[in-house]
């Protein structure tokens, strides 16, 4: 039973996902519809499935959201300290510095969100990662002490996401 | 003071609060002189600039009695994809060498846009 269930569902939350993302286009809700986006759903990811072959060993759903949330608060923060960087630091009074951070995640899905989390968070950019996966390059806007912004980004945003992958 | 009423003035704001977003990042790219600096202005045309814009759209929809959630999947895709392409940015302007060379990286011999096609196989 659990077999079926693993290969009619490689990935529960991609189906998921997918059938929602279907409803938002369709952009109204009727019964045929979400039908339809849970076929798709299933389809997909079965079809795809050679690709993934890979995915995380557990994903905690509900921390995701509240992660996401607080993303979302970070980044109007952010947007309004940089605004103001902007228009009141003259450029040569600009102080951008490259910060490296040293990663504990392993998974490479949780690695790309924390990267995409850094630069969706005006102010920080990510720009690469070392060839063996343990740091982060990250490049600061405007910054006084560059270990306080890596300490800050170590404990706001991969702590959670350990808990979220682990 | 009807709901739609509400809803327009809403959307009026969010309208006004994307823009002024959308101005600054747009004074951003000019201002600053280097590309990696200036990489920074745009992430909040992209974030809270059009977001503000697509907030508008929902509640202008909603004042109209048509309520429409496409905006949600524009902002999604917009959050996806955006980090992307500025990872793209980065990675050019650290190969063309017209920002201050990065500091290696502590444990691993080096970043992985400037490794070799040669070590990369061991």
């Amino acid at each position: 039973m659990l077999r079926v269930y693993h290969w009619l569902f490689p990935h529960p939350l991609l189906t998921l996902i997918l059938a929602v993302v279907w409803v938002l286009l369709q952009n109204k809700i009727s019964a045929g519809m979400v039908v339809f986006g849970i076929i798709l759903g299933i389809i997909i990811p079965r079809i795809t499935a050679i690709w993934w072959p890979d995915r995380p060993k557990s994903f905690h759903l509900g921390k995701m959201i509240t992660y996401s949330f607080m993303v979302l608060w970070d980044i109007v923060v952010a947007n309004i300290q940089v605004a103001w960087i902007v228009i009141s630091v003259p450029n040569s009074k600009l102080k951008p510095a490259w910060i490296t951070v040293p990663l504990e995640l392993k998974h490479p899905e949780a690695i790309t969100v924390l990267a995409g989390t850094i630069t969706l968070t005006p102010g920080t950019v990510s720009a690469d990662l070392s060839s063996e996966g343990n740091s982060l390059l990250v490049h600061v806007l405007h910054t006084d002490d560059p270990d306080a912004v890596r300490d800050d980004i170590k404990s706001r945003y991969e702590r959670r996401l350990l808990e979220i992958f682990s | 003071m009807t709901l739609s009423t509400i809803a327009t003035f809403a959307a009026a704001i969010s309208l006004l609060i994307g823009a002024v977003f959308v101005l600054v990042g747009a004074i951003g790219l000019l201002k600053f002189n280097d590309p990696m600096t200036r990489l920074h202005a745009p992430t909040k045309v992209g974030t809270l600039g059009i977001g503000m814009l697509l907030l508008a759209s929902i509640l202008y929809a909603l004042a109209q009695g048509d309520p429409s959630l496409h905006e949600l999947l524009i902002m999604a895709f917009l959050f996806v994809t955006a980090p992307v392409s500025a990872n793209f940015i980065a990675k050019v302007t650290i190969h063309r060498g017209t920002c201050e060379t990065p500091p290696s990286p502590p444990k691993d011999s080096t970043w992985s846009t400037l490794n070799a096609p040669d070590d990369a196989q061991g």
